[in-house]
């Protein structure tokens, strides 16, 4: 047995020898310093089954005071993981892309951190799960931001990489802003940064409504940048097409579930506020709606693969944000809301990778990313044809697959809380879904290819697509492993609905 | 052994996609699903309520009754019967592809819709019952957009995105209907459902919503009046085995859903106000008289032959709907009855016009004529499933009809129901004259140029489609005999 700490020691550890192994090696190739980096994370991952659970009771002081070791962080953990290893093998696909957009990358420079710094963004995520105290929580936060300040503008060459390198940092600077304004007015009120201890002092405090709630808008304005709410998604369609493809998928999948793991723990101490819970309520129906109605609209006219899925992304945190808005509702027999977004969270995670996987390689062969690139692909290759399926399927939410029992989660919820305007606003977004999810499918199969040679898929690739169809079906007709992780914890998140 | 009937059509079709399977798979695993189902039908005891065959694996939810469970009793085994009936015959119609590298693709797809079916009549849990039937969307979608005929594109957009809608107010429904619930009963479970239904565990003021909801998701699954717009040019466009399982088997879900919780669960919700003085019922009445009528005058006024059985299986959902509000049980006998009747019925419509499809690519009756006489056999072919259409008596859609009209006139009848009924009864004469009008405009008068040199059908396409008629005058001579599977499922809901 292990203490959980050491999980995230050995992944900075891992990226610190690789960066100085990719330093002081001559061989021209860095694509070994991948295969060790997934071989590894595999490693702990499996690791992770065997850590040692917190004390019950932590000394004050301690190091259990601000770090947690639950059942739900461990769920998220391994969510981390297994993101970083699906996207370091998505890098290795994208490997063409990038030396192609590198000055440098023709003398064997440059490509090298590009499969390491996403360990230290998994290192980051890894840490944001655990943390129980604001000042721990922003650490993780800004080691996840940062690399990925460096990987979104990675491929030089590339005017659209360096234009979304600027518009993210200029937007993750801004946003990282409030979020700190945030938190100096919340410790400013309580005196504390302990999640549990802010509850407490929030509660008893009388006659500063008004402060705390102006506190927690500057926390969701901070977090609303992060998950992609409207009206604070302005940069991710630039930024998702402008990215490195691998980027992008880490973006989505690890910067959206950083965010709302964090955006269950900060808005759980200020439910406790009885004179305010109906207000904030309101506020996140609206944000709710918003992003609901903007993603899956906006995505509708969009030609381009990557600002699809941008667009989708926004939509996909509309519905995590409508589960959201059911806090505070006692829960129903469906499970608390906690459990329903780190559901729905572990299914978009299954999706948007296997979606960004075939992304990264079809785009390869097809000399592009709009839909009409995508023309025929079941003639060309029928089996990322059908993996592509599969994610756009699970995506537009057809029963049977992950995505559809997260959205099944969802509006359970939404019914339990009676948020019948929510409910009618996903109605009609299903609905959009529909239509732009299936427009991917219609093209490949309804349309003929330009250039009919067949896609070759290397075996990695292969195996992983494999895999993520497989846990779509599985988790699809049989998601109690991750509901029950997420509920056999009484800690943070289950604890958020009540 | 029910899990295996389901298999049946899952694997064939997996199989199709993977490797480079021929028609003839698809041929024995729709024969095997075919005797396997008749198996079943023997072996089931009708004696006995409640479900039989059952197969439940562990709870798949932590702390709540959801599990992969499967059963049948009267009414499921009597719709598994239709699909697999439909299906052997969809599967004989299905166009010819040979030498198409993607005829896996369309083989398996069409075996997928049909496993959709299967496993929404077979489940025993409301959460698969719901999910099989959504499993069909996708590889309509695929078929229709790739392989239909005319508008065939944008009629595959609309279909998957109305029937998209419509599950997902569906399942709010049902979401709606188990919350409703006592938290202590609630389960997933289609049969302890329909005990706790007997016990009447929701309060009559807190069953109206549900009944909206889940009417309204259904009813747009089943195209009743005003969400009937998809159905049609639907049906007009798909491939054949895609018209014939569609029209004849899938659209069933929807009607079997209303039967397996809505009249069970939610009685009251019948007679509450809506708006003003309009109760429930009197919306679902004034609905299905949209489809009878309404819909019955747009398909006279049709010109080509898919267009009209498409709108005429639109217009006999609402028979079934009028079964159904009489809410007594001869009304619900007529309504199963006919479900199953009209599935078979308007199968083999769909599939005759296929065949004609092929034969001529217009289907407008000004270029039709006089066919009967290069084409006996369709040309009876044609007239057995017409004049099953139009509910001549020998054949089971009479006895349905019938029984239909018989509960929309017992005591307890309001004057609207009985208004309705005797509307709807002009329905049928609307059936002789749309169908016979269609049946003399291909097969009788001055025969054209082109249907003269018209090739009959040949072959295996006789037996499956023979399986359909003869269902059918079975159910119409010995009505007693399948209605005796019901009994208990019926009763039990009616309690």
């Amino acid at each position: 047995m292990f203490a959980p700490i050491t999980l995230e020691i050995l992944v900075l550890a891992l990226g610190f020898i690789l960066l100085l192994a990719e330093s002081f090696s001559n061989s021209t190739s860095k694509r070994s310093l991948a295969k060790i980096a997934i071989f590894c994370l595999g490693w702990v991952f499996a690791f992770s089954f065997f850590v040692e659970s917190a004390p019950a009771h932590p000394e004050p002081g301690s190091f259990w005071n601000f770090y947690s070791a639950d059942t739900v962080s461990m769920v998220f953990k391994r969510i981390a993981l297994l993101t970083t290893i699906i996207v370091l093998v998505m890098a290795l696909e994208y490997e063409a892309v990038l030396a192609k957009n590198i000055p440098s990358a023709r003398t064997g420079a440059g490509t090298g951190e590009f499969f390491i710094l996403p360990l230290f963004t998994c290192t980051g995520l890894m840490l944001l799960a655990s943390a129980m105290d604001l000042v721990m929580a922003f650490a993780a936060l800004e080691l996840v931001t940062i690399s990925f300040y460096v990987l979104v503008a990675y491929m030089r060459g590339s005017h659209t990489s360096l234009e979304a390198g600027v518009k993210y940092l200029i937007l993750g600077a801004l946003s990282t802003g409030f979020f700190v304004y945030g938190i100096t007015w919340i410790f400013g009120l309580t005196g504390e940064t302990h999640f549990a201890k802010i509850a407490l002092k929030l509660a008893a405090l009388q006659g500063s409504d008004t402060a705390i709630l102006f506190a927690l808008v500057l926390v969701l304005v901070g977090l609303g940048f992060k998950v992609a709410a409207v009206p604070f998604q302005s940069w991710v369609p630039d930024v998702y097409q402008g990215a490195p493809t691998p980027v992008t998928a880490f973006l989505s999948v690890g910067s959206k579930a950083a965010g709302f793991l964090l955006l269950l723990r900060v808005l759980e101490p200020f439910l406790g506020v009885a004179a305010l819970s109906s207000k904030i309520l309101l506020v996140l129906t609206v944000l709710a709606g918003a992003t609901l109605i903007f993603g899956n609209l906006a995505a509708l006219p969009q030609n381009n693969l990557k600002r699809l899925l941008a667009y989708s992304s926004v939509g996909h945190a509309g519905y995590l944000l409508m589960a959201i808005a059911c806090v505070g509702v006692a829960p129903s027999a469906l499970g608390s809301v906690g459990s329903t977004v780190g559901f729905y969270l572990f299914a978009y995670l299954l999706m948007t990778l296997l979606s960004f996987l075939i992304l990264t390689i079809a785009s390869q062969h097809t000399k592009g990313e709009e839909i009409q690139h995508f023309n025929g692909l079941s003639r060309r290759s029928p089996f990322l044809a059908f993996g592509l399926l599969v994610a756009m399927s699970s995506l537009a939410g057809v029963p049977l697959t992950a995505g559809f029992y997260g959205k099944f989660l969802v509006f359970a919820q939404a019914v339990n809380a009676h948020q019948w305007t929510l409910l009618a606003l996903g109605t009609v977004t299903v609905g959009a879904g529909f239509y732009f999810y299936l427009r991917v499918v219609a093209a490949m199969y309804w349309a003929e290819p330009t250039d009919s040679s067949p896609i070759h898929v290397s075996g990695l690739s292969k195996f992983v697509i494999a895999l993520l169809v497989t846990g779509i079906f599985v988790f699809g007709v049989n998601p109690k492993p991750v509901l029950a992780a997420l509920q056999s914890s009484p800690a943070p998140l289950a604890a958020t609905a009540h | 052994m029910l899990t295996f009937l389901l298999l049946i059509p899952i694997v064939t079709a997996a199989a199709l996609f993977l490797g480079n399977g021929s028609r003839s798979w698809s041929k024995i695993a729709a024969l095997l699903q075919l005797v396997v189902t008749f198996l079943l039908w023997f072996s089931y005891d009708k004696t006995k309520a409640g479900y039989q065959f059952v197969f439940a694996t562990e709870p798949l939810f932590p702390g709540l009754d959801l599990r992969y469970s499967v059963g049948v009793d009267g009414l499921s085994l009597l719709m598994l019967l239709l699909t697999a009936l439909v299906t052997v015959a969809a599967v004989w119609f299905s166009p010819k592809m040979a030498g198409d590298k993607r005829a896996g693709l369309f083989d398996g797809s069409v075996l997928l819709i049909s496993a959709g079916a299967t496993g929404a009549f077979l489940a025993k849990d409301l959460f698969f019952f719901y999910a099989f039937h959504e499993l069909a969307l996708i590889p309509t979608f695929l078929l229709i957009g790739f392989w239909g005929s005319g508008e065939r594109q944008a009629v595959a957009w609309k279909i998957t995105i109305y029937l998209g809608l419509g599950s997902i107010v569906l399942l709010t429904g049902l979401v709606d209907l188990f919350l409703a619930i006592p938290a202590a009963t609630r389960t997933f479970d289609l049969q302890k459902l329909q005990e706790i239904a007997a016990s009447h565990v929701i309060p009559a003021a807190a069953q109206l919503r549900p009944w909206l909801l889940l009417t309204t998701g259904f009813g747009i699954l089943v195209s009743l009046f005003p969400f009937h717009s998809w159905a049609a040019p639907a049906y007009a466009c798909a491939p054949t085995p895609v018209a014939m399982l569609h029209s004849g088997v899938l659209k069933k879900f929807g009607l079997y859903g209303m039967l397996r919780l809505v009249v069970p669960f939610l009685p009251q919700a019948f007679h509450q106000p809506v708006f003003g003085t309009w109760t429930a019922q009197d919306l679902l009445l004034a609905a299905l008289l949209g489809n009878i009528i309404y819909v019955g005058l747009v398909t006279i006024a049709q010109r080509k032959l898919d267009y009209m059985i498409g709108y005429s299986s639109v217009m006999h959902m609402g028979y079934v709907f009028l079964g159904i509000a009489s809410m007594n049980f001869i009304g619900l006998n007529g309504a199963c009855l006919l479900m199953f009747s009209h599935g078979l019925s308007v199968a083999a419509l769909f599939a005759i016009t296929g065949v004609l499809r092929e034969r001529e690519g217009s289907l407008n009756f000004e270029r039709l004529g006089g066919a009967a006489k290069s084409v006996p056999f369709l040309s009876i072919a044609f007239a057995m499933a017409a004049f099953a259409s139009i509910g001549l008596p020998g054949f089971s859609n009479f006895a349905s009809e019938v029984l239909v009209f018989f509960g929309g006139f017992k005591e307890g009848a309001t004057p609207f129901l009985k208004t309705t009924t005797i509307l709807a009864l002009w329905g049928v004469v609307m059936s002789a004259v749309y169908m016979l009008r269609a049946y003399k405009a291909v097969f009788l008068g001055e025969a054209t140029a082109s249907s003269l040199k018209w090739s009959d059908l040949q072959g295996g396409a006789r037996y499956a489609f023979a399986l359909l008629p003869i269902a059918l005058l079975v159910g119409g001579f010995f009505p007693h005999y399948v209605l005796g599977f019901l009994k208990p499922t019926l009763e039990a809901a009616l309690r």
